[in-house]
């Protein structure tokens, strides 16, 4: 296996990436003629046939079956309307919420401001379903809610979760990240608030070499 | 007397020293700083996010919303705040110059907010908030054909001219003075932008087209370098 160390180009929307009859456009670009060009600002990925571009900027794009955490934003009769970010605002219908709710005061359940930890069940258009019937997820109480870019949020989680495991305990806090930038902090208020310039400190040095040394010594360092 | 010396001493076809930065507003999905000499533009976009008011949404396509504003303190004279009738019309023509390339049919229901700021003003200002803007979307992530890159041609009584500056605006000797603000695409070489300012032949015209099309190619390579992440600033020199 060749180890990927080599730096990924940036291209900016009309930029030709290449000009090779072989290569086929993957996300985000469009092949005119023999040139591969980019319709996104972001790094190319030309280890393959297929030419695609990672995307570092913008908002959450959702997909099906991704973990995201939002804010309810208001009730009705039939469940609760949550703020996600990204284009569309999202819908918990009562019938996906796995434990008994009064139909009557299903505000006990959540209210209004109450964080929840849900899982994309179906994009419609102009709206999105959410659902809670999985294992995880469900209300989350207390704690803080901060947002970062979602294109970093693979790097706040680290390999198999070392980078957010690091966080977790040598902050003393419960942490969970939604696929869609939005962070749930829980701990102490001197944990939260290092986790918290932790995880700014991942996401601005997120294409640095030798990230996890840098936040195992920006942990170690003030405790 | 003939025209034969531009106020700044620039040669007939040569650009003010330009400064250019992306990433100056953290809270914004997609930022950009552009300047042509001393006339200074910043534009923030924020979205795709759901639109409201409702009857606003377009079910298949997102829109754009385009707002130009003149800070108060970037004349000589203090602007007034807030809308005005020039500043919603070059709003409007700025948000379509860029919806030509922006891919909008990705998120139906939705808009993108494009906001552009002149902190200072001497001429070209529309041109500025475009070249900005356009930076800042690509910077936001929003999926777009291409660049597009505007720049002002005026012809100050028998000569044209390439980025006018508000003195020739106000030349009035001989043929006096034509603005002609262009926004051209950077692969397809399309105007997606054209206003015109005072009277014109049409021979003259064509040749107006082509300063313009010279004129945004060098413009658009500072917005590329500015993209990849230089700060630019050369409105020293």
């Amino acid at each position: 296996m060749t180890t990927q160390k080599t730096e990924r180009r940036l291209v900016v929307p009309g930029e030709t990436i290449v000009s090779d009859d072989d290569k086929l456009p993957g996300d985000f670009t469009i092949k005119q003629g023999k040139d591969i060009i980019a319709n996104r600002y972001g790094l190319v990925d030309d280890s393959a046939r297929i030419i695609k571009i990672i995307p570092i900027s913008g908002v959450f794009e959702p997909r099906r079956g991704n973990t995201v955490i939002g804010r309810v934003k208001d009730i009705n009769f039939s469940g609760w309307n949550i703020e996600i970010g990204g284009p569309y605002g999202a819908f918990l219908p009562l019938s996906e919420c796995p434990r008994f709710i009064n139909r009557n005061d299903i505000a006990e359940f959540a209210n209004i401001g109450d964080v929840m930890n849900a899982k994309i069940w179906g994009i419609k258009k102009g709206g999105i379903d959410l659902t809670l019937k999985s294992r995880g997820l469900g209300k989350l109480e207390g704690g803080r809610i901060i947002k970062i870019n979602p294109h970093k949020v693979p790097r706040v989680i680290g390999k198999e979760g070392s980078m957010i495991n690091l966080i977790k305990n040598s902050t003393n806090t419960e942490i969970t990240v939604g696929q869609n930038g939005y962070i749930w902090i829980k701990g102490s208020e001197e944990g939260e608030k290092k986790a918290e310039q932790a995880i700014k400190l991942v996401v601005e040095e997120a294409i640095s070499s030798g990230l996890t040394e840098k936040i195992e010594k920006f942990l170690g360092g003030k405790k | 007397m003939p025209y034969t010396k531009r106020p700044d001493k620039r040669k007939m076809d040569e650009i003010r020293g330009i400064r250019a930065e992306v990433g100056i507003i953290p809270n914004a999905n997609g930022s950009a700083l552009f300047a042509f000499g001393d006339t200074v533009a910043i534009a923030a976009v924020y979205g795709p996010k759901p639109l409201h008011p409702q009857h606003l949404q377009e079910p298949d396509t997102g829109i754009i919303r385009c707002v130009y504003n003149m800070l108060p303190f970037s004349v000589t004279e203090r602007a007034r705040p807030g809308p005005s009738r020039r500043s919603k019309e070059i709003g409007l023509v700025s948000g379509n110059a860029l919806a030509a390339v922006v891919d909008l049919k990705r998120f139906p229901g939705t808009v993108i907010d494009v906001e552009i700021m002149i902190l200072q003003a001497n001429a070209s200002t529309r041109c500025a908030g475009i070249n900005a803007a356009a930076m800042a979307l690509a910077d936001a992530g929003i999926v777009m054909k291409e660049m597009v890159t505007s720049v002002s041609i005026g012809k100050i009584d028998d000569k044209i001219v390439t980025d006018v500056v508000g003195d020739e605006e106000y030349y009035s000797e001989g043929e006096g003075s034509t603005d002609i603000p262009f926004t051209i695409t950077s692969n397809s070489k399309a105007i997606t932008h054209l206003q015109l300012d005072g009277k014109i032949q049409v021979s003259r015209f064509k040749e107006a087209v082509e300063a313009a099309q010279k004129a945004c190619a060098k413009v658009l390579d500072y917005q590329i370098r500015a993209l990849k992440g230089e700060k630019i600033d050369e409105t020293k020199k």
